[in-house]
């Protein structure tokens, strides 16, 4: 947090100030409903155009706005995005401080008791698998948008591709899961490459729309090419996953039948978790190690000057391929994840909404921060469902929620960066220093 | 000119369109010398910098670079981080380019990139943390280090470059350059911007990278001061052709270097220096 007086004294609390945008956005309000809320049509009984007026609406939600805009502004001015520091009295931030390094480790250690805690509520290990998987591709795409600075629209190809490779070898060959993750990662990682190649030149807006159309390819190629994909119909029959040869069934060779204990599904269920979970830290700690190798200081200076990486010597070509193979890689595993855990996948699975919701985590957690891109994926995956009782409201709340949340921390929940190698101190860099990158 | 040179310019010459900013250039850098590439504003010396540096192609000419064993390189062939990594020239910038999000300590440890790619073998030993990585990261540091107590940053060295005053910045931004261990280190306006004191500071670290790591210097310089004290060979160019070369001395007295500063024609620079002296 930046303390810049000059900064907050001209943002000091004016009821004129307040009043004059309040208004402002009523009007705006007033403009954008008039058609919309205003005035109703609807055809008529012969097809002809009826319409009548509803004018006590229109008011109603004018006002609303008129109001919550001077609520939003004394709120900004309370809290703020640049005078947080000012206002959290010093005892509250060092317990704020004390909770950020302890929450890391008091997660973890949630989420491994998560099975043992909720083992009778199958909704609630569901929900964790699924909050893993998207941590997991966070934690993927982190690795590109994050770290490399290059904004990937698509980054659901590559989920498409794991889930593909593994379902396809998996139904064919009969390969074991434990063989085909690997090779779903590969495959991934050359489409990863493949992509790399013709985007190499392109920068910022340019590279996000061809990353973008690259995803739809993907896509499309898996609807239409029939004899291959199934099309539209999708991969059915995919193999459940085996630890390690031991199949999770109520068979004589099944585990249940083996430990000599009473089989459950929910047995299932708590090895999927376990196994998202440990695919989930395996990522987080490749990409931790590789922030202090060479490879991954090259992309976050990548990031932060480009032509300057040139002039270091650095193969700025290599260094992007290897960013976009190392996420595509990691989304290839969580593919074959995906594909094991359902059972089924269809093209429908891989659409550019999945591409936005994994973007939107990394961006929402902050770019480049492990912790913060968990806590998003919480947050997105956990929140939407909390949202559930809200039947059709619940995308207004969570877009309210999200544009609340980037009013207050514009570079989202963790936006400084912890420096890779330090003589004595290690201390956080300002979030204001670090570039984003521009593709 | 004699003597054994680094790097020759052989009739360069860079066209942007029908824009001529490099016309015919030759000229030579000796080794473990500072040669200083002077000139008013838009005489084309920073696009020399960038044909050098690889970061334009030339429309035509050569540039030739020898190394201490005698290897010779011709850089206009070669992409610009080849340039850098393969022939061993480091560059700065006129305006700086530092990684302002990164540590003082990390933006040399970036520059070291190469040869810890090798020793980390690819990344794939240094993932498992096999001994000679750690080995390597260990060296890497210390030379970092030895060049931030050089530049008199080693207690910053935590601390990210863009928060760096204005001098500390051009400073990390040489010292970085150094760390890729260049033969040929080119900088671009390094005392743009710097007070009286800062500039002397430069000066005698430039200087000590000369005599200790024998490192050719080849600088563009508007700071006179600077350009006169260290210097040991001056090349003046005005509207992309070269008008005078020599020692600093030399070009001092130079009618035809003083009417290209002053915008006039020679007679009157020379009637000007008359009443001068």
């Amino acid at each position: 947090m930046s303390a810049n007086p000059a900064a907050q004294t001209s943002r000091a609390p004016s009821a004129a100030f307040i009043l004059k945008k309040s208004l402002i956005s009523a009007l705006v309000a007033l403009v954008l409903f008039s058609l919309m809320i205003g005035v109703r049509t609807e055809a008529g009984p012969d097809g002809q155009l009826t319409y009548w007026t509803r004018f006590g609406d229109l008011a109603a939600i004018v006002a609303a706005v008129f109001g919550g805009s001077i609520l939003i502004e004394l709120f900004r001015q309370w809290w703020g995005p640049v005078d947080t520091a000012r206002i959290v009295p010093a005892p509250v931030q060092g317990a704020l401080s004390l909770a950020g390094r302890l929450i890391a480790p008091v997660l973890l250690a949630f989420t491994f008791l998560v099975p043992v805690l909720f083992y009778d509520e199958r909704y609630i290990l569901d929900l964790g698998i699924l909050v893993l998987t998207y941590v997991m591709l966070g934690w993927g795409l982190n690795v590109v948008v994050g770290l490399a600075g290059l904004l990937d629209l698509g980054y659901v190809a590559f989920y498409a591709v794991g889930a593909y490779s593994y379902a396809l070898l998996a139904t064919n060959f009969g390969l074991s899961f434990w063989i085909c993750l690997p090779l779903a990662g590969i495959l991934a990682a050359f489409w990863g490459v493949l992509l790399g190649f013709p985007v190499l030149r392109l920068r910022g807006d340019y590279l996000a729309i061809v990353t973008l159309a690259f995803g739809e390819i993907i896509r499309l190629v898996l609807i239409n090419w029939q004899s291959l994909t199934g099309g539209p119909n999708g991969v059915t029959g995919i193999p459940r996953p085996t630890l390690f040869g031991i199949p999770l069934t109520p068979g004589d060779d099944g585990l249940a039948a083996m430990l000599g204990i009473e089989f459950s599904p929910t047995h299932r269920i708590v090895f999927l978790f376990y196994l998202i979970l440990a695919l989930a830290l395996l990522t987080n700690w490749v990409t931790i190690r590789l922030r202090r190798l060479p490879i991954g200081r090259a992309w976050e200076a990548l990031r932060e000057d480009e032509v300057a990486c040139r002039a270091l010597g650095i193969n700025t070509t290599t260094t992007k391929l290897t960013a976009f193979a190392t996420g595509a890689m990691f989304g290839g595993f969580a593919g074959a994840f995906f594909a094991t855990r359902q059972g089924f996948i269809s093209p429908e699975s891989f659409t550019f909404h999945e591409s936005a919701l994994v973007l939107a985590i990394v961006v929402l957690g902050g770019m480049g921060s492990q912790l913060g891109v968990a806590l998003a994926a919480l947050a997105m995956i956990g929140g939407f469902e909390l949202f559930r009782g809200l039947d059709q409201y619940r995308m207004l709340v969570f877009g309210m929620a999200m544009v609340l949340l980037m009013i207050w921390r514009p570079r989202g929940l963790i936006g400084h960066r912890a420096p890779t190698v330090f003589l004595e101190r290690k201390e956080a860099i300002s979030s204001d220093l670090v570039k984003e990158g521009h593709g | 000119m004699s003597g054994d040179s680094i790097l020759s310019v052989d009739r360069l010459s860079m066209r942007f369109g029908g824009i001529v900013a490099v016309n015919d250039l030759s000229f030579n850098a000796e080794r473990r010398k500072i040669t200083a590439l002077i000139g008013p504003n838009g005489a084309g010396k920073t696009t020399v910098f960038n044909c050098i540096t690889g970061f334009y192609k030339p429309s035509s000419g050569a540039i030739g670079l020898t190394h201490d064993d005698g290897h010779a390189i011709r850089l206009e062939r070669l992409d610009d981080f080849r340039i850098a990594k393969l022939a061993k020239v480091a560059r700065t910038f006129q305006n700086i380019r530092l990684f302002p999000g990164m540590t003082a300590l990390e933006n040399l440890m970036v520059a070291q990139h190469n040869a810890l790619m090798r020793a980390s073998g690819l990344t794939f030993l240094g993932l498992i943390g096999a001994p000679s990585w750690r080995t390597a990261e260990q060296a890497a540091i210390d030379l970092a280090t030895t060049w931030l107590d050089r530049i008199g940053l080693l207690d910053r060295a935590d601390d990210a470059a863009g928060n760096l005053p204005y001098g500390d910045q051009r400073r990390l931004e040489i010292a970085r350059a150094m760390c890729t261990e260049p033969a040929l280190l080119c900088l671009d306006e390094p005392a743009a911007g710097l007070n009286a004191r800062e500039s002397a500071a430069l000066s005698e670290l430039l200087l000590s990278i000369r005599a200790d790591q024998g490192t050719s210097i080849l600088l563009i310089e508007h700071d006179m001061s600077v350009v006169m004290e260290i210097s040991d060979h001056v090349v003046v160019m005005d509207h992309g052709v070269k008008i005078a070369e020599g020692t600093p001395k030399h070009i001092r007295d130079d009618p035809k270097v003083i009417a290209a500063y002053l915008g006039t024609d020679e007679e009157e620079a020379i009637a000007v220096m008359e009443s001068g002296t």
